[in-house]
């Protein structure tokens, strides 16, 4: 029998490598071909060296969205991922109407980005137009309304990873610390957090990748407003392809450097986090 | 075992097959049409052309479905239609003209839109349907070549409720007795600030619909209003297009953009937050008396839910600024809509699609859903002078265009270096409308900007 499994390897392999290999490994090489490459459309691109990297650093653009980017994403995952671990705590004490909550917390994660930026908008420009001002007066509105958008959104998803990892948590743990005498403060600190390290690292991992890669949210919301400056990474990945005619390469060269930066990212703090998960 | 063997292998071919198929069906986004396929195999083995149309205008996107069926109806040629969402033409263009069954028909906005789309734009000088237009001169150009060819006519200016007018000249101390006495910005600015005044009396919350700002609401400013003054620099200097502005007459734009924002329905510090739909709803309820837009904005308006704005009542005012002998000057008339034909469709697709445009602007039928469903003021000499659409704000274009006593402004925008310069202007229009950036800072900027752009999109 085993013999057959490996005689049908490839047959069984097939189907989804050639779905992966069409539709991600070659465009993917594309994208990195055409990074180098002048093109108003895929099929009918011209060589150019480097220059696309070149041109990707002759305005303050692309710097100056890795700057929000980065703040963005400094603030955002840190609130996400605190808020996130105190309702998921909260919600394991075994509260009346815990699942309704849960599911109450949960639901924003399931509206789509464009419709929770644009319903977001509204709410904010209706509670900045009782101070005269708009989203779009100043960048810090921008600013703080993307990272309380981004919580509504992602808290929900990283409190049912929190609460999957605090319920795993074996109860003679808890119980042998309970009977050593240690306070609820000191089972948290000593016992639930160091055990549920393992979400810890899938939920920064998520929020990182997430809000590093945030588009949507950011186009609905403020479109990168006023002028750039609440534009994030992707979105001037965007409005470089499709605003100024003849730069779609630099807005690839933008992109490939985006997914390099994004990738170091991820792999450093999948590779810091584990390092303090603990063996079970 | 054999058996087995056979069963496997043949599921694997199955789940294979599928995945092909369902990348071919997905790769096809949005189109409705499915005979648009039969049409191009047709088209391959040589027999008969297909049309394949990238439409710009969403407003009118039934129509031209419509106006597919019924051709193919009469001729049995395919016309595949597919509308590209508002403000998303160059992306789709962009994916649609990379796949194999690509647009044998598409438009682009004017020179800026050539200069990206040359390598697929077919010479059309011995057409018909060049052959048809008024004024040749109208067409893209490149050399000895023509390759596009405008459609349609719109014009854009102050666009007004005469019913609220006709009520402030009524009034004991108006400025001016009628709208005719109205031909330059100081009469303009008198009547426009009288009424503001009054507003309470003349039953408005502004002069003015709101000036918006709102992300990618901004254009009538950052394209149509710069239009005036960049007009006016070439008009100065004898230039169709410049590497550099020096914008010598940015007061005037100044002049009509703040009296815009400071006799609007809205506070100039809220402006970022409406939209064009606001303006164009405001005017339409009655809110305020007048709006910068063009004449496509009627179908806008009477969409409106409570729409209170008379089809006889709503006119067309140009936009002054304060210019010298500005009391000829006339609305500002043009297009940014050319059509192309793809010079790597086949040869059967181009006479196709070529074919299929003449009929459409030359025949009875054609002719009679172009003037009356389309509502176009079209340049091509097929249509005569009762056929023109009943839209009011187009009846007004015309009325502006025939007017030998006032001179048209073009609509030289289409020279602007990109749409991110655009965008920039509009960013800091918004900025300036807020109070958080001075005049001189946005004209500096601007003349700045200008010459990085055109240098950017000139590689």
């Amino acid at each position: 029998m085993q013999k057959a499994y490996k005689k049908y390897f490839w047959l069984f392999v097939l189907p989804t490598l050639a779905a992966f290999t069409l539709f991600f490994i070659i465009p993917f090489i594309m994208g990195i071909v055409l990074s180098f490459c002048k093109f108003t459309t895929v099929t009918n691109a011209t060589w150019v060296g480097i220059r696309n990297y070149q041109r990707a650093f002759s305005n303050r653009d692309f710097i100056d969205s890795l700057l929000f980017t980065a703040k963005f994403t400094i603030v955002s995952v840190i609130t996400v991922n605190v808020f996130a671990f105190i309702l998921a705590y909260a919600l394991t004490r075994g509260i009346k109407g815990t699942n309704l909550f849960r599911t109450v917390f949960f639901m924003p994660n399931l509206i789509g980005g464009i419709v929770l930026g644009y319903i977001w908008q509204l709410l904010i420009n209706g509670v900045l137009a009782r101070f005269g001002v708009t989203i779009t007066t100043d960048a810090k509105y921008g600013f703080w309304g993307l990272v309380i958008l981004m919580n509504w959104q992602l808290i929900g998803y990283m409190m049912i990873i929190y609460i999957a990892g605090i319920q795993n948590i074996p109860t003679e743990l808890v119980e042998a610390a309970k009977i050593d005498g240690a306070t609820r403060l000191q089972t948290l600190f000593k016992v639930t957090i160091p055990m549920v390290m393992p979400s810890v690292t899938i939920c920064l991992f998520l929020t990182l990748t997430n809000s590093f890669k945030l588009f949507d949210q950011n186009l609905a919301l403020t479109a990168g407003g006023p002028g750039k400056q609440t534009a994030m990474m992707a979105l001037d990945i965007y409005t470089t392809f499709y605003n100024r005619n003849g730069w779609e390469g630099v807005g690839q060269a933008k992109a490939v450097m985006f997914f390099i930066l994004v990738g170091i990212l991820a792999l450093s703090q999948l590779y810091f986090t584990r390092s303090k998960e603990v063996e079970n | 075992m054999k058996m087995k063997k056979f069963l496997a292998m043949t599921m694997a071919m199955a789940m294979v097959a599928g995945l092909a198929t369902g990348c071919g069906s997905s790769s096809e986004g949005g189109s409705s049409e499915g005979g648009a396929t039969q049409g191009s195999e047709a088209a391959s083995s040589g027999e008969q052309g297909s049309v394949y149309y990238l439409n710009f205008k969403p407003e009118v996107a039934e129509v031209w479905e419509s106006i597919a069926k019924q051709y193919t109806e009469e001729t049995g040629v395919d016309v595949k239609i597919k509308t590209a969402a508002s403000g998303q033409y160059e992306q789709t263009l962009k994916s649609e003209i990379a796949k194999k069954d690509a647009p044998t028909l598409f438009q682009i906005n004017g020179p800026q839109g050539y200069a990206n789309w040359k390598d697929y734009t077919m010479d059309l000088k011995d057409t018909d349907l060049y052959s048809m237009l008024l004024d040749p001169e109208l067409a893209i150009t490149d050399g000895e070549g023509v390759y596009g060819i405008p459609y349609i006519e719109e014009g854009y200016g102050i666009i007004y409720n005469a019913e609220i007018m006709d009520k402030y000249f009524a009034m004991d101390g108006a400025k001016v007795k009628s709208v005719d006495e109205i031909n330059n910005f100081d009469t303009l600015k008198a009547v426009v600030e009288d009424m503001t005044a009054k507003k309470a009396d003349l039953g408005i919350d502004g002069v003015f619909s709101s000036t918006s700002f709102a992300p990618g609401e901004d254009w009538r400013w950052q394209t149509h209003l710069l239009n005036l003054p960049i007009h006016y620099e070439y008009e100065a200097k004898g230039v169709t297009d410049e590497a550099e502005i020096t914008f010598d007459y940015n007061e005037n734009f100044k002049n009509i953009f703040d009296l815009y924002i400071n006799n609007s329905v809205t506070e100039p510090a809220m402006v970022g937050s409406k939209s064009v739909d606001d303006s164009m709803a405001e005017f339409a309820l009655g809110k305020s008396a007048m709006v910068q837009n063009g004449n496509w904005a009627w179908g806008q308006i009477s969409a409106v839910e409570g729409n209170t704005v008379k089809e006889d009542k709503i006119k067309f005012m140009p936009i002054y600024t304060g210019m010298e002998g500005e009391e000829t000057q006339g609305i500002c008339i043009g297009t940014e809509n050319y059509l192309c034909v793809n010079t790597e469709a086949s040869d059967a697709d181009k006479q196709a699609s070529l074919d299929f445009m003449k009929w459409v602007f030359s025949s009875d039928e054609g002719k009679d859903i172009v003037t009356n469903q389309l509502g176009f003021i079209t340049p091509f000499n097929t249509f005569s002078e009762e056929e023109s659409p009943s839209d009011p704000l187009a009846k007004e274009v015309i009325r502006y265009m025939g007017d030998s006593k006032l001179t048209s402004v073009s609509w030289d925008f289409q020279t602007f270096p990109s749409q991110t310069f655009k965008d920039n202007l509009g960013a800091a229009l918004l900025q300036y409308s807020t109070g958080s950036e001075d005049w001189t800072q946005v004209v500096e900027d601007t003349i700045a900007d200008w010459k990085v752009e055109k240098e950017a999109t000139a590689e």
